[in-house]
């Protein structure tokens, strides 16, 4: 009997070890991206594809929560200075690296001095550049150690800025205002990003990295909210062919695509449904003009141009529906924004503009045939039929238009370079959700961004004013009349803006669409 | 013949000199560099890039820079790929690549070469038509349809295999990339055989093992093959080279680890020591199996000597 009481109480022990063992079997997340990174080094990192690794490896300051909201992260609260110049950010005290060391202020301090250091040639290093000294760090006139960034406490940070920067949280979020674990960082050098040697402080750490097959990243467990996250695996795998991504989705050998292949749109919304996933995103596709050249110098001529373009049917034609028409440089849903404005054109009827258009370019005294314009572009398909459209569009309107493809890297090298052109495409998705990030790009001084060569004083004038302004809706109006100059003059024409197009399987819980197109994979669950 | 090997390798090492040479100074005619991205750097940023990676410097400085490093076994770092030097990207990728493309020569060869053969001693007959439409299909149909096809039917429809990964090279993710890289070879080799196995068998030698009346199986499988295999290997030079270093168009649509993608990757990217690394790798690949089909050769014809 009692030999009979030990069997049966170890065959249950047994069986509860099993059950057990099945109840906390691996979820593993199998995770479509655009590309690979080109490194694992934050601050050297510039594309979409790094910020969604960076997501879940890392924590900041602030964070994005599932809507893109921004939320406390390793900062459980933050004061403001009465002139928006000072932010004291205090530190949860159970915030901890994947080696158990506390995340502390010092690492924040020594994060932002490598981002500016010149040496650390950081990519992205000019986006801070509104913390106090930043620029001047960067450009090595002044040392790292004066950069307005310092620890008062070991979970107390403070950051000075040049200016008031209502948008300085959303900066925040990005991957230039992570931590780093300085011990690693010093001791390993440039290896420090390599598996075994990252030290990372968000709900994953870096497992291994296998160069065009996947990057695997287990689970954190001294991240501070570990018991909420539960997803226990995340394979990151690269998919510069869209259709495979969609093939393997169609196998369930992945959960999400972060792309789709947009010429079979109607394929999948026809055999996916619900599970094809497009939304607004914070993105404009719009066409630069060299302003220099003489035949396109008068703005009525490219008003002209703008007016009959047909931006319903680029879009839902064109593009199959993956991208919405656009009328304004800054996409809508964007923050801090509250007096959105659009070309005069938005609405009117197609054949309205037509008459509209001709009437602008007799008053600048083009004649019909007078005016042969090149349409340039990078290399894609979608670009090609989109510019083959607009040549097609500007016919009726008697212009004449040449197409001239560029293959991708010598076209932006092309567009920087200040060479002539006509009239070119060209994308802009911003890095953080304010105006300001869309509208800085036709600054005078711009010489990189500035792709029309565009200079106009009234729009400086009212950027500077902007970029002093604290009052977020004074400030919006400024930024408004800014815009409208903008459209009015037209050395860009917006033609549409971007939508996110993801696969988003229907086991995969958590995933909601937002116009930053941030997903991060802590909020997410998988359903078996 | 160990004389002729080492004076064969004497002679490879300009060739090599002359190929790094030539792609160093080509791949930087080409606009933009590594850091020119869709999303424009700040000029004082970019400033510090190029310096980091000497850029600044003249270009013959670049060069005798990248030589130097060259002669120490250091290809450089990868400017796409910056966690990487190129030659960790090679130790990762290569062996993925001599893997996937190993497996398919091999297929390639054995299939190929039976029903080539098959073929040819059925001359005129619907087996012999069956085979040279097959092969026809083979070749004909390209690889970037033919990969997705596989895909869709036995890893979408059917759900046999997986429709794309490497899964670490096992078996079941390694079956529908060698088949799309091995059928068109199969369909070449199988041609190349038929036509070697019909020219053969009508040549001199082959009729006087007849008239000695050796038995057929003699006749066909020493003295018909061992001249019908002669265009076979010299094929198999160029084209194991090509297989053993990767196909982009295969990798890219199974997500294959390997190294074809880097060659387009890197140029595309101006990642210019990743673009000379793949250029080194499939010279080094070229000269030796080209230096083996000639051995191959000389020890299959005894018309070929080593002088």
């Amino acid at each position: 009997m009692k030999r009979t009481i030990g069997t049966t109480f170890a065959s249950v022990m047994v069986l509860s070890l099993m059950m057990a063992g099945v109840a906390s079997a691996e979820t593993v997340y199998n995770r479509g991206n655009d590309t690979d990174p080109t490194t694992l080094d934050i601050d050297k990192t510039t594309t979409v594809a790094e910020a969604n690794l960076s997501r879940d490896l890392y924590e900041g300051l602030v964070v994005y929560d599932a809507n893109a909201k921004v939320v406390p992260g390793v900062a459980k609260s933050w004061d403001v200075s009465d002139d928006g110049k000072t932010y004291t950010f205090h530190l949860r005290d159970d915030a901890k690296w994947s080696n158990g060391d506390p995340v502390k202020a010092s690492d924040f301090v020594f994060a932002f001095r490598r981002l500016e250091n010149p040496k650390t040639a950081a990519t992205y290093a000019n986006i801070q550049y509104v913390i106090k000294n930043a620029e001047a760090v960067n450009k090595g006139d002044m040392p790292p150690e004066k950069l307005g960034v310092k620890a008062i406490d070991d979970h107390t940070l403070e950051i000075d800025l040049e200016n008031p920067t209502p948008y300085f949280l959303e900066l925040l979020t990005h991957q230039t205002a992570l931590p780093l674990h300085q011990k690693s960082v010093e001791k390993y050098g440039s290896d420090f990003t390599k598996p075994g040697n990252l030290v990372t402080d968000g709900a994953y750490k870096l497992k291994s990295f296998t160069p065009n097959e996947k990057i695997v990243m287990v689970k954190n467990d001294n991240y501070y909210d570990a018991d909420n996250v539960q997803i226990d695996t995340v394979n990151y795998i690269p998919f510069e062919d869209r259709s495979a991504c969609l093939r393997r989705f169609q196998a369930n050998e992945v959960q999400s695509c972060s792309d789709i292949p947009a010429e079979q749109i109607d394929y999948m919304k026809k055999n996916l449904g619900d599970q094809v996933h497009i939304a607004p995103y914070l993105g404009t596709y719009y066409l630069p003009i060299d302003v220099r050249e003489k035949k396109l110098s008068d703005p009525r001529v490219r008003k002209a141009i703008s007016l009959v373009i047909d931006r319903q049917f680029l879009a839902d034609e064109i593009w199959r529906g993956t991208m919405l028409p656009g009328y304004s440089m800054v996409p809508p849903g964007i923050g801090n924004y509250f007096d959105p404005v659009y070309i005069e054109s938005k609405g009117k009827d197609l054949f309205d503009r037509e008459d509209e258009a001709k009437k602008l370019l007799k008053e600048a005294g083009v004649q019909p045939g007078d005016l042969t314009v090149e349409l340039r572009y990078n290399t894609s398909e979608n670009h090609k039929n989109t510019m083959t459209a607009v040549a097609d569009m500007l016919k009726n309107i008697g212009i004449k238009a040449k197409l001239v493809e560029m293959e991708g890297t010598g076209y932006f090298d092309y567009l920087k370079s200040g060479a002539k052109y006509d009239i070119a495409r060209a994308g802009w998705i911003g890095d953080y959700s304010d105006p300001q990030n869309f509208l800085f790009l036709f600054k005078s001084q711009n010489d990189g961004f500035n792709y029309p060569h565009w200079k106009n004083q009234k729009y400086d004038q009212l950027m500077q004013k902007a970029s002093t302004m604290q009052d977020l809706h004074a400030r919006s109006k400024v930024l408004s009349q800014a815009e409208q100059l903008l459209l009015s003059k037209m050395p860009i024409i917006p033609v549409m803006y971007y939508s996110s197009r993801s696969l988003v399987s229907k086991n995969l819980k958590g995933w909601k669409d937002n116009i930053q197109n941030v997903h991060i994979t802590r909020y997410m669950s998988i359903e078996k | 013949m160990f004389s002729y090997v080492i004076r064969r390798f004497g002679s490879a090492l300009p060739t090599l000199f002359i190929v790094i040479t030539l792609s160093f100074f080509m791949i930087r005619l080409a606009p933009g560099g590594p850091f020119d991205l869709q999303r424009p750097l700040d000029p004082l940023i970019m400033q510090h890039l190029k310096h980091a990676y000497h850029f600044d410097e003249p270009l013959w400085k670049q060069y005798l820079l990248y030589l130097n490093n060259l002669a120490h076994f250091d290809l450089g770092p990868s400017f796409t790929r910056r966690d990487f030097s190129v030659l960790d990207l090679f130790r990762t990728g290569l062996p993925v690549s001599i893997e996937l493309g190993g497996f398919a020569l091999l297929i390639a060869l054995v299939v190929g070469s039976i029903l080539g053969a098959f073929a040819a001693l059925k001359q005129n007959s619907w087996n012999d038509y069956g085979v040279v439409a097959l092969a026809t299909l083979g070749i004909t149909i390209p690889t970037f349809v033919i990969a997705p096809l596989l895909s869709l039917v036995f890893g979408v429809m059917l759900d046999w295999l997986p429709a794309g990964g490497w899964g670490g090279g096992d078996f079941s993710h390694v079956i529908l990339p060698v088949v799309t890289l091995a059928l068109p070879q199969i369909g070449i080799i199988a041609r190349l055989t038929r036509g070697a196995t019909i020219e053969a068998l009508r040549s001199n030698h082959v009729r006087t093992a007849r008239a000695y009346g050796l038995p057929s199986f003699v006749v066909v499988g020493v003295h018909a093959m061992r001249a019908a295999i002669l265009p076979v290997v010299s094929y198999l030079g160029p084209t194991a080279a090509a297989l053993l270093t990767g196909s982009v168009v295969v990798e890219t649509i199974f997500g294959v680890p390997g190294i074809g993608r880097y060659f387009v990757q890197g140029a595309l990217g101006r990642d210019y020591t990743l673009v000379m690394g793949t250029v080194i790798v499939v010279a080094v690949f070229v000269i030796v199996f080209n230096l083996i089909v000639d051995i191959l050769y000389a020890l299959l014809d005894p018309r070929v000597r080593f002088d």
